[in-house]
């Protein structure tokens, strides 16, 4: 029953098998790299981002046509967000950003079409990428600051003695940001995909049920078809918030003080 | 399921390899598995589920995925950062600076080009006002030597007019007085004939007389 199976959608397969790293040569053992269905989505992601944005951008017109009006808008729409969260300094991150709510939205849109696979419904994609930003957050953080990062966790105005209370919470809150970041598209992504298959798979099963059933599998139809609208709005926001939230990270990095 | 694996055994003890082997495909170790189960079937089952359901876990959660993951995001996601870099985000952003600065010449230049149309009105307005004031001026010193014209010419002829009135007057004062020596005569006349119609003759001196006394009172 793969075909009505929500969680079959997730299931990474081997194209070509790579290398093994490790292990004693036994199937499992060691750490095995493959070129996988996963992999081909996120090269199809690249490319598509990156052929459309050049190609369109190649005559440089001054008076935009619609497909490079579209990059020109897609630019804009980062580079405002960039430069009113983390201000013009950090405009030096633009490009992280920038590739980060490309590449997120891209990979999201690619997964509502039937039969492809969602890069970000796995929690290591998004994991690793909430970690680049948590640690371009850091790294950049203590080289800009030095030891005055750490006021990061002393909000400014703060009476000494509540400080032992409210410190180790701003260091939690702060520890957690990746965990949150990469939970959150994860999650969405994850859900909308399985709530979506589960709605599909209601009536594929309905329909075969006879006259009655075939009439009933248009609640679930309606259904899906919402769902999938969602969906794309889910993937669209997600991308925005995952981009958002790094540029208000990077704000901490640059003005470390509250 | 090993619990009731056991119960099953002991109701029906035939059935135990199906129960057993219904245990494996669920990836479990088989605690109670007898010695004349075969050793290989619990192994051959579970490699029927990994084939199935990846390695029997969720997928999103299965970690022989990750190095294989892990590796190609960092290969894309590095490729797409330099592509984005070096290529296409220098690239928009020129074309929006070319933009931005063309932009703004074409303002300066229409900047230019109003104050310069705001220097033309200027001095136009400028030269209008002054031939305003040079045609005020024509006209008042034309008025002016029209009214001094006209002033003299009148003086000239309302003193003819004068002269003409006065010899005019003096002509008729000349004529009432001499008109004023007859009207005794011509009363006189008269009266001498109403009385002659009314009473006969009377002499004429005696008529005149009478007329002087009466128009003495």
């Amino acid at each position: 029953m793969a075909g009505t199976d929500p969680i079959h959608q997730f299931v990474i397969q081997d194209m070509f098998p790579l290398f093994t790293v490790g292990g004693d040569g036994t199937e499992g053992s060691g750490l095995h790299f493959a070129f996988t269905n996963s992999s081909l989505f996120m090269v199809a992601t690249v490319a598509i981002i990156s052929l459309y944005l050049i190609l369109s951008t190649g005559a440089k017109r001054v008076v935009p046509g619609r497909a490079q009006l579209v990059s020109e808008l897609l630019y804009e729409f980062v580079a405002n967000m960039v430069r009113s969260a983390a201000g013009t300094q950090g405009m030096k991150f633009f490009p992280l950003v920038f590739c980060l709510f490309a590449f997120i939205l891209t990979a999201n849109m690619l997964g509502m079409v039937p039969y492809f696979f969602t890069v970000t419904s796995h929690i290591i994609v998004t994991f690793a990428l909430s970690m680049l930003v948590f640690l371009t957050v850091i790294i950049y953080g203590f080289y800009k600051n030095g030891p005055k990062f750490l006021k990061l966790f002393v909000p400014a105005g703060v009476p000494g003695y509540i400080l032992p209370i409210v410190a180790p919470i701003e260091f939690i809150s702060f520890m957690s940001r990746p965990i949150s970041l990469s939970v959150r598209l994860f999650g969405n992504v994850l859900a909308g995909h399985i709530t979506l298959k589960v709605f599909t798979g209601f009536i594929v099963t309905m329909s075969s049920l006879g006259f009655l059933g075939i009439l009933g599998s248009a609640l679930p139809l309606i259904m899906a078809i919402a769902l999938t609208g969602l969906e794309f709005l889910v993937g669209a926001v997600q991308a925005y918030v995952f981009a958002v939230l790094t540029c208000m990270y990077l704000n901490d990095a640059i003005h470390p003080s509250h | 399921m090993v619990t009731q694996a056991f119960a099953q055994e002991a109701v029906t003890p035939t059935e135990e390899n199906l129960d057993n082997a219904i245990d494996a495909t669920h990836g479990e170790p088989v605690v109670g598995a007898t010695g004349h189960d075969n050793p290989t079937a619990g192994t051959h089952a579970t490699t029927a589920a990994s084939e199935e359901h990846g390695s029997g876990v969720f997928p999103p959660f299965d970690p022989a995925t990750f190095p294989s993951q892990l590796l190609w995001l960092t290969i894309t996601f590095a490729l797409l950062y330099l592509l984005m870099s070096r290529v296409a985000l220098p690239r928009i952003g020129g074309i929006l600076e070319n933009r931005k600065a063309l932009i703004d010449a074409d303002l300066a230049a229409a900047d230019a080009s109003r104050q310069k149309t705001d220097a033309a009105i200027a001095a136009y307005e400028a030269a209008l006002a002054e031939a305003k004031s040079k045609a005020q001026g024509i006209a008042n010193t034309s008025r002016e030597s029209i009214q001094a014209d006209l002033a003299a010419k009148r003086s000239a002829v309302e003193a003819d007019l004068t002269s003409k009135v006065t010899a005019a007057e003096a002509r008729i004062s000349a004529t009432k007085t001499e008109a004023l020596t007859h009207v005794d005569e011509i009363a006189a006349d008269t009266a001498q004939t109403v009385v002659t119609q009314l009473i006969g003759d009377i002499p004429t001196d005696s008529i005149r007389a009478a007329v002087a006394k009466a128009s003495k009172e």
